[in-house]
């Protein structure tokens, strides 16, 4: 299956009531399939009039306790920010995709990993995260929507799949998990009453400053719970490794290639991969990382990730880095030179 | 093979790999051969990604004028007629789906003039997701006929899992694929399998996989 087709599939087996999105590349057979499947499955696809109105639907369909998701790429995320903020205000759980594509602005339409500060830092206004989650493949995308969800109403936050147009548009055979149980009981959910209960209220409008800053430590508490439970991390040949490439996302697996050449050569490389991007993996990278000489970061952007990775292994190795962007895909062997470069090889 | 070979197909169903293996074997007859990229729906994996392959073989390859720009347009703003007269042979790669066959709808009474020197031939693959069944896949073959106002005259099976398909799994689409030739009345033309396995079908023929991932280049 093509990535986006596998994530709105994901999205339909794990319980996904509601679908509402806006067309943009490269992410838009997400839309298309989700137009197909969800009517046949008796369930809820929109096409919103903008994106601004589809992360509002998703507001409003998580207040009432169902599954929801949208999709978008950067500038169309970048639309959705200001419902993001009030999601999380709402502490309301739901799934968004990005499928990242070169930036800022309009940018341009082949793949990129320009949205990482915005998904792990400020994907809107206030004190809040998402829970990021980084496939690098296309079953990874599949598995990762499914532990999205969960996580989501577990946690009640929205979580993010941070994929990109290499991921979105590349095609490979997946397998999907039976799903047993996909649906969380939430007892702060819209759904009526019945003349049973009090009423729910959901809001992230708190006029009382000490109101909010109450409603933000606990959220934040739970914060810690997640950076506990969630984070993630795929470590490969670091074990003996003097340079070890840290790279998420489909560049990890250009990274993987590199890291075989470079061992073939006989230059010990080693790869870490940061799978949920926040939490930061950070104990598992200082870990692996301790007996390295020097860490290489590969990314889509300009460097994003970079001061996560110093900030995880507390600047005790030097870290480089080596990007291209805009769109542009680094190669196997051009990460292989900035390695060959650090192992200082011919 | 007939002058005009038109190749539909659903989305990733490997259009492009039927369309550029035809064109290959043509153009190493010695034969004049043009190759038309259609598909305006979406911007990956389309012919127009081959230049050099194309131009090595002596393929004249036809794309949207602004393919992989900023201007990249859904419209084709080339003469279809001119390019037919000047080859010997002519592939069309059409877009997925009957989205993707709208484009060629606009080429219908051309098409039909020279109906005698023309192939449509649908590409299946039973992997994938939303052509699973022969009643999807027969459904969508004539979406794809209304939207391009043509009528296909056979199937290309092209049953498979990208580089990780075997053998076994082509042979077991072969029913799939003469259900479908059964349901249509249409031929089956081929199956197609990877250069390096083998299958127990006929007719068959050999195609190369030219859409790598990155990481393997």
């Amino acid at each position: 299956m093509k990535g986006n087709e596998a994530l709105a599939e994901a999205a339909i087996r794990a319980g996904c009531r509601c679908y509402f999105g806006y067309p943009i590349t490269p992410q838009t057979e997400i839309a298309a399939y989700m137009a197909k499947r969800m009517p046949k499955e008796g369930r809820v696809f929109l096409q919103a009039e903008s994106e601004i109105a589809a992360i509002n639907m998703v507001l409003g369909a998580a207040s009432a306790g169902v599954r929801a998701m949208t999709s978008s790429s950067s500038p169309g995320i970048s639309l959705k920010s200001e419902g993001v903020s009030y999601i999380a205000g709402s502490d309301l759980p739901c799934v968004i995709i990005n499928v990242q594509r070169g930036g800022p602005g309009l940018g341009g339409i082949q793949p990129s990993q320009s949205d990482y500060w915005q998904a792990t830092k400020a994907l809107g206004h206030g004190d809040f995260q998402l829970l990021v989650y980084a496939p690098s493949s296309v079953q990874e995308m599949v598995d990762m929507v499914i532990k999205a969800f969960d996580n989501a109403d577990k946690y009640r936050m929205p979580a993010m799949i941070l994929a990109d147009g290499l991921l979105g548009q590349m095609m490979e055979p997946v397998s999907f998990p039976e799903i047993q149980n996909n649906q969380t009981y939430k007892p702060w959910a819209t759904n009526g009453h019945g003349n049973k209960r009090p009423h729910n209220i959901i809001n992230s409008l708190f006029l009382q400053a000490d109101q909010l800053e109450k409603l933000n430590f606990e959220r934040f508490k739970r914060y810690e719970i997640v950076k506990e439970e969630c984070p993630e991390a795929e470590t490969y040949m670091t074990e003996d490794a003097d340079i070890i490439v840290a790279a998420y996302g489909a560049v990890a697996r250009i990274a993987k290639s590199a890291v075989h050449r470079a061992r073939e050569m006989g230059i010990k490389a080693g790869l870490v991969r940061p799978i949920t991007l926040w939490p930061f993996p950070s104990e598992i990278i200082k870990k692996s990382t301790e007996n390295a000489k020097s860490i290489l970061v590969t990314e889509m952007s300009m460097g994003q990730m970079v001061d996560d990775i110093k900030l995880a292994v507390e600047c005790k190795i030097p870290v480089h880095f080596y990007g291209r962007t805009g769109g542009v895909v680094p190669t196997p062997d051009e990460v292989l030179n900035e390695i060959k470069k650090l192992g200082g090889a011919q | 093979m007939n002058k005009i070979n038109i190749i539909t197909g659903h989305y990733g169903s490997g259009k492009t790999t039927i369309a550029i293996n035809t064109a290959l074997r043509l153009a190493q007859n010695n034969k004049k051969v043009s190759i038309v990229d259609l598909d305006i729906v979406n911007p990956y994996f389309r012919t127009s990604d081959f230049p050099n392959l194309l131009k090595k073989n002596k393929i004249e390859m036809i794309a949207p004028m602004y393919a992989g720009s900023n201007l990249d347009i859904p419209a084709v703003n080339f003469d279809m007629e001119r390019i037919i007269s000047d080859s010997s042979y002519t592939v069309i790669d059409v877009g997925g789906d009957d989205a993707g066959a709208y484009a060629l709808g606009r080429y219908a009474p051309l098409i039909e003039s020279m109906k005698e020197q023309t192939d449509m031939l649908y590409v299946i693959n039973c992997y994938r997701y939303l052509t699973k069944t022969p009643a999807e896949a027969v459904q969508l073959m004539y979406e794809i006929e209304q939207a391009a106002r043509i009528k296909h005259t056979g199937i290309i099976n092209n049953s498979s899992l990208g580089y990780e398909t075997s053998a076994e799994e082509i042979e077991e689409s072969h029913e799939f694929a003469v259900k479908i030739s059964e349901e249509t009345g249409l031929p089956l033309v081929f199956t197609a399998y990877r250069k390096g396995i083998d299958i127990n079908i006929s007719p068959k023929t050999e195609v190369e996989l030219f859409v790598k991932p990155l990481w393997e280049i």
